[in-house]
């Protein structure tokens, strides 16, 4: 800024707005900081601890009976994932259309919103610790967890496409006597289902990730070796996971858009 | 005979709305779909006994939460929220200024390195990956419970997801303003904010808005593994088996996570 100055007449002047803003935040951050009981020397002595816990994380551990845990741990994430994203779709395809306000009456599409709102505000860990509580410990848990996740998700973005589409089409078939269902098929479906697709395979990505978090409650999967790992200081093995978590996070995702690729 | 082979021809032409090699890619990918839900549906471990009383367990969850002990918000509850807002609003600032610097590495039209894209690429993608509770277990073992791990994990889990939004927002920035004030002989600091920031800014504020909805979701669950804020009177009330409080703090999350969401659309509504 203080080479703009230079100039006789200065082309950009002081933005007072914005500088009051940036200084109100840095009062806020200081403010914050002394609520939340941040100060310099828990963060410094917080380094030296990192430097001792990253040095016992390294090198990971790869041995046969760990890696056997990992393995079992991954693949049953994988499936927690993979079921939770298919059932997840087939129910949220008639929940979002009936959330949609251009084809299903008023007072339906208003209590389908209202619980697809309910089934967004949890978090997948709050749904899966009540979910664990149910049904006890275990992969079915963590499935039905984040199946509502998914649902609340898909059927929100599908019932927002079908409000988007074009209606001349559905009322054409309409016109032509056809019946609901009809019309969903032949004016529906082809114009929202490659976004819908879309929507699927980035559930899919999203589920992968959070599979490996519903462990953490008690509900099956990568999450829990992880957790177990933590309680027993097993750090070594904790980078050991962790890697693995991101090798098969990054899989998810190029799958994914592999799988958009071929359906746009 | 013309019109008779034209008809023939006709008919022999056949329409095909995908290429044969889109079909064997699709085909290929419904069996393979098919064959994981299978796979899945057959070796996931489900313990049967657990299900018989399922039912009752769900009545008996909500039975023991009803009637939801509403004294325990002053004792408890209320400050764990206020820490659970700072949390996720400190974590947003933070994250907001570990990103930038990353994303202006990432950006390929500023930084034209290969290498140097690569590498802030690889910390977006490694940061996001890795979920904001995995990254609370890591700062709850380096700085010990509380809110500062929370809010640490906050601020590098999102670093990723901020960051390359940000990146990309740069990379749309049109070059014509720079090119001119490039031409001018404005110093790079000068071409940064006076060329890019005022076209990335409407992003900018969108993405740290809808970052920040998200996050106070998360710092409300951080607490579980021992982030502070509502997540760990959420589990003090489990451990317990206090149902009546832990209801108190689903019903608080829930009004939070409506309100953030009020709140967020108000503001994107106003600043863009």
């Amino acid at each position: 800024m203080a080479v703009l100055a230079a100039p006789a007449r200065n082309p950009f002047p002081p933005n007072w707005p914005a500088r009051i803003g940036l200084i109100a935040l840095a009062a806020y951050v200081i403010y914050a900081a002394q609520i939340l009981d941040i100060t310099w020397t828990r963060f410094v002595e917080g380094l030296g601890h990192g430097g001792r816990f990253i040095s016992r994380m390294v090198p990971p551990d790869f041995s046969a009976d760990k890696l056997e845990l990992l393995r079992h741990g991954m693949l049953e994430s994988i499936q927690i994932a993979i079921l939770a994203t298919v059932i997840g779709i087939l129910l949220s395809l008639p929940l979002g259309l009936a959330a949609a306000r251009n084809l299903s009456p008023a007072p339906l599409a208003w209590a389908t919103r209202t619980l697809i709102a309910l089934f967004r505000s949890f978090h997948p860990l709050i749904v899966a610790i009540l979910f664990v509580k149910s049904v006890g410990f275990g992969a079915l848990a963590g499935v039905l967890a984040l199946i509502v996740a998914s649902m609340g998700f898909l059927a929100k973005l599908l019932a927002e496409a079908v409000e988007e589409m074009s209606m001349k089409q559905a009322e054409a078939v309409r016109a032509t006597g056809a019946t609901f269902l009809s019309v969903v098929v032949m004016a529906v479906v082809p114009q929202v289902m490659p976004r819908f697709i879309g929507f699927c395979a980035y559930q899919l990505d999203s589920n992968l990730r959070n599979s490996a978090l519903v462990g953490l409650v008690g509900g099956g999967g990568i999450g829990s070796t992880l957790f177990t790992a933590f309680q027993r200081f097993d750090y070594d093995f904790v980078l050991t996971i962790v890697l693995a978590i991101i090798a098969i996070v990054m899989v998810g995702e190029i799958v994914s858009g592999w799988m958009r690729g071929l359906f746009q | 005979m013309t019109a008779d082979a034209l008809a023939m021809g006709h008919e022999l032409r056949r329409w095909q709305r995908f290429s044969l090699r889109e079909r064997i890619l699709r085909s290929a990918f419904y069996l393979v779909a098919i064959i994981a839900i299978v796979w899945s549906l057959q070796t996931i471990e489900i313990i049967p006994e657990f299900l018989y009383d399922a039912p009752q367990q769900t009545v008996d969850l909500f039975a023991r939460m009803w009637p939801i002990d509403w004294a325990w918000y002053p004792e408890v509850v209320h400050a764990a929220l206020i820490e659970t807002l700072h949390t996720a609003t400190l974590g947003t600032v933070l994250a907001v200024a570990l990103a930038a610097p990353v994303a202006l590495a990432a950006a390929r039209n500023l930084t034209g390195s290969r290498v140097i894209n690569l590498v802030a690429r690889f910390i977006l993608v490694a940061t996001r990956s890795v979920h904001a509770m995995v990254w609370a277990l890591f700062f709850v073992a380096v700085v010990g419970p509380g809110a500062l791990a929370g809010t640490l994990a906050i601020a590098v889990h999102s670093i990723g997801f901020t960051g390359k939004f940000l990146s990309e927002a740069i990379e749309e920035a049109r070059p014509g303003p720079i090119e001119a004030l490039t031409a001018a002989g404005a110093p790079p600091l000068a071409i940064l904010i006076k060329g890019y920031w005022p076209q990335v800014k409407p992003a900018f504020l969108a993405i740290a808005i809808f970052r920040w909805d998200i996050n106070v979701r998360e710092s409300a669950v951080l607490g579980l593994v021992g982030g502070g804020g509502l997540g760990m009177a959420l589990d003090a009330a489990l451990s317990n088996l206090y149902w009546d409080q832990a209801g108190l703090v689903l019903l608080v999350i829930f009004v939070v996570v409506i309100v953030t969401e009020i709140v967020t659309a108000w503001l994107r509504g106003k600043i863009i």
